[in-house]
């Protein structure tokens, strides 16, 4: 049994110590906000935060984050009000949403390091976050609408 | 014949095989359905339903998978209802043929449902005007519908839906109410915010994948690589010594490890160590698909045969010839293929991320031996669909899964069996003539598309030219002579629609050597689509519109140049320029202008979106998408090999639509077919070099 830190909460989970945190997250916790894109750390559809900086959850162990703080989609902020989220929703981001997990926290990474990120900066912070649909252009107006008006 | 027609052609084929398709309106087929709403409630029609406190609730009878149809088929519903928008909510129906076709593809949901979906809000509508009317002894003529409520403006009396509902639901259903006149539209043309999009932004909207039912386990399946292969062997020990795996079970398409998690039972399917005979494409490659292209006869009619090519060829000024080629592609939806399936004495339940569940719902049927209606299909949010989620191989397979080893069980695909298990967009190769007269006028066309057929290889074909000349056929130019001819080889790889399926890659090979023919007729290459269109042709309208928001003409800094294209998909027109330079060894495009005329934009934003995601799919295809084949299994599995368009190659995209009020086209598909050209033409104008092979190089 190992016990971790999710969302600011103890959640033991009785699983193998190499099992990657993605999958601790989904079929352990139930915590399905945060998705399986490639399995290899390729596409940042898994992307959580650990400790406050962003990593790819199917590339650490739950061996490895044990102690740690680790924050999902579900407790970026207690009643989807984060100003990513805000500005996510007046910005209509998603498309089929599926990658927008990753995308938001990779985002609120970045802002919470970066309040005035540069086109630049969120070329670097988001590049690893592939999303299909199409939504590029509008993250990246709503990382700037989040930087310009939320207060986190 | 488009390639929305085609597939709804083969649609009400299978349908009707398998007895899902009911030829009556959904509207008449739904209130011919015993009432299933709570007393007090009113139900007129399998797409609404008001309950006595005026909550209005839409069925969607589509798959959301991105392109906002939750809310769009809402939205007709209740413009023509008169509801408040606050009191709409949408449940996803599940798969039952009173919802029509079901199916999401061919840019048809919007265009299908246009006039069945209003004329169920307006059928409504009326007849909670006719209770009002009837409640206070006024013409209903004198009452008006207006934000959920009925008023009588003499006497100034009103009544909410809610406190009519019990009395509209007595009365009968008009079956042809008046639709609104378009200028009364409060919520069609708007951009309404997407009922999806919070949900999205929070973790909660459940995909596919996200599905959890009581006491199921997570599967992945081993499965043979090539098509038609057959596993030779495995150690069923060996898998169940993994920490977690709880069942191996052996179903047609391969084998299953069950566990308590998915990644116990990705470690389990290693330690399978699962093996496979190739069957007969166990040794198919690449080069033995380019021969089989190359060797498929010519169909022995030409589709389209109008003068003659050869004489036209022969008395033209100038004459050119290209061979265009394109290679397969991956959908590579975001979220991998899986189903949920519990199958137990009393039926079947699933849960799918499917673009067409009645289609999934009578395979699964037949797979398990029992009557479509022991089958409920519940249909989840798609992670991505493109065409890929119309097959039902996945949830067949779940089924198969959950019936052998006795539990409720989710299978996930890894994206390594996602690219390897997929419907691969066919390759292309294109042999085109053209011919110019002295003053540069296109005299004589000839494009002969080598294809596999999609429809061929599904369902044995269907009656009509190919459908690998969708989009070749509907060549839009003035020409003198024209013979568009098809050759389709057999190949024995799995074949499947991609967004906008044959339109785009037709569109490359025509709207490339279009330019080719420009350039050698020393005319700029978007006055000469101008020149060769009919006067009324609605391309007309969306070049002038591209032309005019790019600043075609102007000068560009130097190193940097434009490219046009435009194509007819789906019942909608669109035009692109691309702005193209060269930077690092890479192809950076940096912004493409859309000019689309789709009819009516039902919401102008989710028209913008779809312009957007087409340019953005389109252009990871032209710019690194390629599947190749060894041993008849794909090369490429995951997303480093098959790379899709990242945030810091996103061009500008900027979309203008030509306004209207006729009925609307598609909008999922039509944006996609001239990208690659356009890039392609652009890189021309930039280099002098013209590339007639997908992906481009730099």
């Amino acid at each position: 049994m190992i016990t971790l830190s999710v969302n600011g909460t103890p959640r033991p989970v009785d699983l193998s110590p190499d099992t990657p945190l993605l999958w601790a997250l989904r079929d352990g916790l139930g915590l399905t906000g945060t998705k399986f894109g490639c399995g290899i750390g390729s596409c940042g559809s898994c992307t959580v935060l650990l400790d406050g900086a962003p990593v790819r959850s199917c590339q650490v162990t739950i061996a490895e984050v044990k102690g740690r703080k680790v924050t999902t989609i579900e407790g970026l902020s207690p009643d989807g009000t984060h100003p990513v989220q805000r500005a996510w929703i007046a910005d209509e981001v998603p498309q089929c949403g599926y990658c927008q997990s990753g995308q938001i926290v990779a985002a609120a990474a970045l802002l919470a390091r970066k309040p005035r990120p540069t086109d630049a900066d969120i070329d670097a912070a988001m590049d690893g976050v592939l999303c299909r649909c199409g939504t590029y252009d509008r993250i990246r107006r709503a990382i700037h609408r989040a930087a310009k008006e939320g207060t986190p | 014949m488009t390639a929305s027609k085609m597939g709804r052609r083969t649609f009400l084929q299978i349908s009707a095989g398998t007895g899902l398709w009911l030829a009556a309106s959904p509207l008449r087929v739904a209130a011919a359905e015993p009432g299933a709403a709570p007393p007090g409630d009113f139900q007129p029609s399998a797409w609404l339903n008001v309950d006595p406190k005026g909550a209005v609730t839409v069925w969607l009878g589509r798959s959301e998978m991105g392109q906002g149809t939750y809310t769009g088929m809402a939205v007709l519903v209740a413009e023509e209802l008169e509801a408040d928008w606050k009191d709409v909510r949408v449940v996803q129906a599940d798969a039952n043929p009173r919802y029509g076709r079901m199916s999401t593809g061919g840019s048809s949901s919007v265009r299908q449902s246009w006039e069945p979906l209003r004329k169920a809000g307006a059928a409504a509508r009326e007849m909670l005007v006719a209770a009002a009317a009837a409640r206070w002894g006024v013409d209903p003529g004198t009452c008006r519908a207006g934000k959920g409520a009925v008023l009588h403006a003499a006497s100034g009396r009103r009544a909410g839906y809610g406190e009519l509902a019990a009395s509209a639901a007595k009365l009968p259903v008009p079956e042809n109410p008046r639709l609104k006149d378009p200028k009364d539209f409060t919520l069609i043309g708007k951009p309404v915010p997407r009922l999806d999009t919070p949900p999205k932004t929070r973790g909660a909207a459940v995909f596919g994948i996200d599905v959890r039912v009581p006491g199921m386990l997570h599967a992945v399946v081993a499965r043979p690589p090539a098509l038609g292969g057959k596993v030779a062997g495995f150690d069923a020990a060996r898998a169940m010594a993994v920490p977690g795996v709880r069942k191996v079970v052996e179903v047609p398409s391969g084998v299953a490890v069950l566990a308590d998690t998915t990644w116990a039972a990705l470690k389990g399917r290693e330690a399978l160590g699962a093996r496979f005979d190739g069957g007969p494409n166990g040794a198919l490659d690449s080069k033995e698909i380019a021969r089989l292209v190359d060797a498929a006869p010519l169909e022995a009619t030409p589709a389209k045969n109008e003068g003659d090519v050869e004489k036209a060829l022969a008395g033209a000024v100038r004459k050119l010839s290209a061979t265009y080629t394109l290679p397969f592609l991956a959908h590579a939806t975001m979220e991998p293929m899986n189903c949920t399936a519990r199958v137990d004495g009393s039926g079947a339940e699933l849960w799918i991320p499917t673009q067409a569940p009645l289609w999934a719902r009578g395979d699964v049927a037949k797979a398990l031996g029992i009557p479509d209606d022991e089958v409920t299909v519940h249909t989840t949010f798609l992670g991505g669909g493109f065409g890929r989620r119309s097959f039902p191989d996945f949830p067949v397979e779940a089924a198969l899964v959950a019936k052998a080893a006795g539990v409720p069980v989710q299978v996930t695909w890894s994206r390594e069996d996602d690219f390897l298990g997929d419907y691969f967009r066919p390759c292309g190769k294109n042999e085109l003539r053209g011919g110019l007269d002295a003053k540069g006028n296109l005299v004589a066309w000839h494009h002969l598309v080598r294809s596999p057929s999609i429809s061929r290889q599904n369902f044995g074909g269907r009656p009509g030219h190919p459908d690998v000349l969708e989009g070749a056929i509907s060549f839009p130019y003035r020409t003198g002579a024209i013979r568009i001819d098809a050759a389709v080889p057999t190949v024995g790889v799995r074949l499947g629609w991609w967004r906008s399926v044959y339109a785009s890659q037709n569109a490359f090979p025509e709207e490339c050597f279009l330019d080719e023919l420009a350039h050698a007729a020393g005319k700029d290459p978007l006055a000469f689509r101008q020149g060769l269109l009919p006067a009324n042709h609605p391309l007309q309208a969306v070049l002038a519109l591209a032309g005019e928001k790019s600043g075609w003409g102007k000068k560009l800094p130097k190193g940097v140049a434009r490219g046009i294209a435009c194509h007819s998909s789906f019942g909608s027109h669109v035009a692109e320029v691309a702005e193209v330079s060269v930077k690092k060894g890479a192809i950076r495009v940096q912004r493409v202008v859309v000019a689309v005329s789709c009819g009516t934009a039902l919401n102008p934003d989710s028209v913008a979106h779809q312009m957007e995601g087409s340019v953005v799919y389109g252009l990871s295809a032209a710019l690194r998408g390629e599947i190749t084949f060894s041993k008849g299994a794909a090369e490429q599995v995951n997303f480093p090999d098959q790379d899709p368009l990242h945030i810091s190659e996103m061009p500008r995209v900027e979309t203008h639509i030509v306004p209207s009020t006729a009925a609307p086209g598609g909008i999922g598909e039509p944006g996609l077919p001239p990208i690659a050209p356009a890039v392609a033409n652009a890189l021309f104008a930039l280099t002098g070099k013209r590339q007639r092979s997908l992906p481009l190089k730099a």
